[in-house]
């Protein structure tokens, strides 16, 4: 009564290729990032010293470190953050919870989606008009990082409408009920419990940010600038683009050093991404509803 | 259709009609509710009772398309007048939801929380810690928590959550607690609890309950209102209306006998 028939055996079958099927497309994904890391620190990783982190180059890059570079990197990344985080959790706050559902709130969100579409090449035409020419800031940290901001904008205020909707609405019922306004119902109970996707959304912003190449190319980035630089109206050397010039622009370039470059990068956005990782853990593990 | 009760009210309704857009919720409802005793409302889903319920503090309005027309009165004053400021309506006027939601902080925080919003000055811990016990003590909780009352609310069960949903609304001494459902989440001994409280709160507030248990709006309420299609069909001693029903089709329905 219970032995199988053959079309047990054959939805067996099915089962069984089916499984090994996705299985292996899911390791295959794995494959690159695997290789890339590999190769990544077997040649970059020897480079890897104090000096190259904290140094300056010399020789035209040939020699020194990157820390010119790995500076302007970091600066880069501050500043689009403080540009573009207050605006975007600001935004995502009224969209999520003050905007009435009409026409208007339905064109700012497709206009959103829309701005998270622009090639990044484009948004650095849009920082060398608007930043650099029109404002007159010059290509400068601050064109550069304005234009990083707004590239950035719809990661931030996605992620941030997304994880303020997740807060269930029992809870604004409740507070509503008991005679709290929005703002208040906002403040003490739902940012609260928003606060581990905002700040998933902000460290994945920091991530692109680092990485981008072409929003900075016209805004603000330089080829070689040995100087640290002095204010946010300076020119700075990028990882990113550094990663470009020490790949395909200089003759004679120890093969170590991209290797190098972009294993600082990738490192970056790595350490970035596990913190973000690691406090999710951190904040899941206190929330219960 | 009036009330019997000749005592004050709590709440007092004439013409009011409601409509979500187009569609009719409410029709011409007259009702006096008492002051100080429990009232429960019955009737088959969505004849109105919980719009009339969520009419009363005013927060149908947050839908934007609802539409009324006629008066509600609570403790005498228009609550629809130009001029009433919604804060303090739902301040008077709390509200128990079906589904306890009791908000994701301590259980001492959800106790303190509309105090907090309706008090502009700093309270001393001790007052703190005795506006918490007060309002724990008066629904029955306060031996199971004391304890425990850093801890989440959301860790408690489902019946003590629900006790603390009433609790957090006494701090701010409302003149009138409204009920949508409030057992229907719990199991049979929690109902009992939570009615056994209810019962505990009569007399200090008036007490307006929806129910779709025939036996709790038998056992635990003084009048009794029963609605049909957005109107109120009658509305009398929750005695007369299970063992008397004037009207046939109260009769039908508490015997079961509807649609």
């Amino acid at each position: 009564m219970f032995s199988a028939t053959s079309l047990n055996r054959k939805n067996d079958r099915n089962e069984t290729a089916v499984r090994w099927l996705l299985g292996g497309m899911t390791g295959l994904l794995v494959l690159p990032v695997v290789v890339i890391l590999s190769v990544l620190v077997y040649k970059g990783g020897p480079v890897i010293s104090f000096e190259f982190l904290f140094t300056t180059p010399t020789k035209g890059m040939t020699a020194g470190g990157i820390f010119p570079a790995l500076l302007g990197t970091v600066l880069l990344v501050i500043c689009a953050l403080l540009a573009s985080v207050p605006f975007g959790i600001a935004a995502a706050i009224y969209l999520s919870e003050y905007a009435p559902d009409n026409w208007l709130t339905r064109v700012i969100n497709l206009a959103i989606i829309n701005l998270a579409g622009v090639p990044s090449i484009v948004h650095a035409l849009f920082g060398l008009g608007a930043f650099v020419v029109f404002f007159r800031f010059g290509t400068s940290i601050l064109a550069a990082s304005l234009t990083l901001a707004i590239m950035t904008l719809p990661v931030v205020i996605v992620a941030t409408r997304e994880s303020l909707q997740s807060v269930p609405h029992a809870f604004r019922e409740a507070c509503w009920n008991m005679g709290a306004t929005r703002w208040q119902t906002i403040r003490r109970i739902i940012l609260p419990n928003a606060v581990t996707g905002i700040l998933t959304g902000v460290i994945l912003e920091v991530c692109r940010t680092a990485g981008e190449t072409a929003p900075i190319l016209f805004t603000g980035a330089a080829f070689f600038l040995p100087l640290l630089p002095q204010s946010v109206f300076d020119q700075t050397m990028a990882l990113s683009l550094h990663l470009f010039v020490v790949s395909t622009q200089v003759p004679n370039m120890p093969e170590g050093v991209p290797y190098g470059v972009a294993l600082v990068l990738i490192a970056m956005v790595l350490i970035m991404n596990s913190l973000s990782i690691a406090l999710r853990m951190y904040l899941r593990g206190r929330k219960k509803w | 259709m009036g009330g019997t009760s000749t005592r004050a009210l709590a709440i007092a309704t004439q013409k009011l009609n409601l409509w979500y857009g187009t569609f009719q919720a409410l029709f011409d409802i007259d009702l006096n509710i008492g002051q100080g005793i429990i009232t429960s409302m019955i009737g088959p889903s969505g004849c109105g009772k919980s719009t009339f319920l969520r009419s009363v503090n005013r927060i149908n309005e947050r839908l934007g398309y609802v539409r009324i027309t006629g008066s509600v009165d609570v403790m005498g004053e228009d609550i629809y007048q130009q001029g009433v400021e919604l804060v303090q309506v739902r301040k008077q006027v709390g509200m128990v939801f079906q589904r306890p939601n009791p908000l994701p902080i301590s259980i001492r925080d959800n106790v303190l929380f509309s105090h907090r919003l309706h008090t502009s000055d700093k309270c001393s811990k001790a007052r703190l810690d005795e506006i918490v016990e007060d309002a724990l003590q008066q629904v029955l909780l306060w031996d199971v928590v004391k304890d425990k009352l850093q801890h989440k609310a959301t860790s408690l069960s489902l019946e003590q959550q629900q006790k603390l949903c009433i609790a957090r609304l006494l701090p701010v001494k409302p003149a009138v607690l409204l009920m949508d459902e409030p057992c229907s989440a719990l199991d049979p001994k929690g109902t009992e609890a939570v009615e056994e409280l209810i019962w505990e709160l009569r007399g200090k507030y008036s007490i307006l309950i929806v129910t779709h248990n025939m036996a709790q709006a038998r056992r635990a309420s003084d009048e009794c209102v029963f609605m049909l299609m957005g109107k109120v069909i009658e509305h009398t001693d929750t005695g007369d209306m299970f063992v008397t029903p004037r009207n046939q089709e109260t009769a039908d329905y508490i015997e079961g006998r509807y649609g």
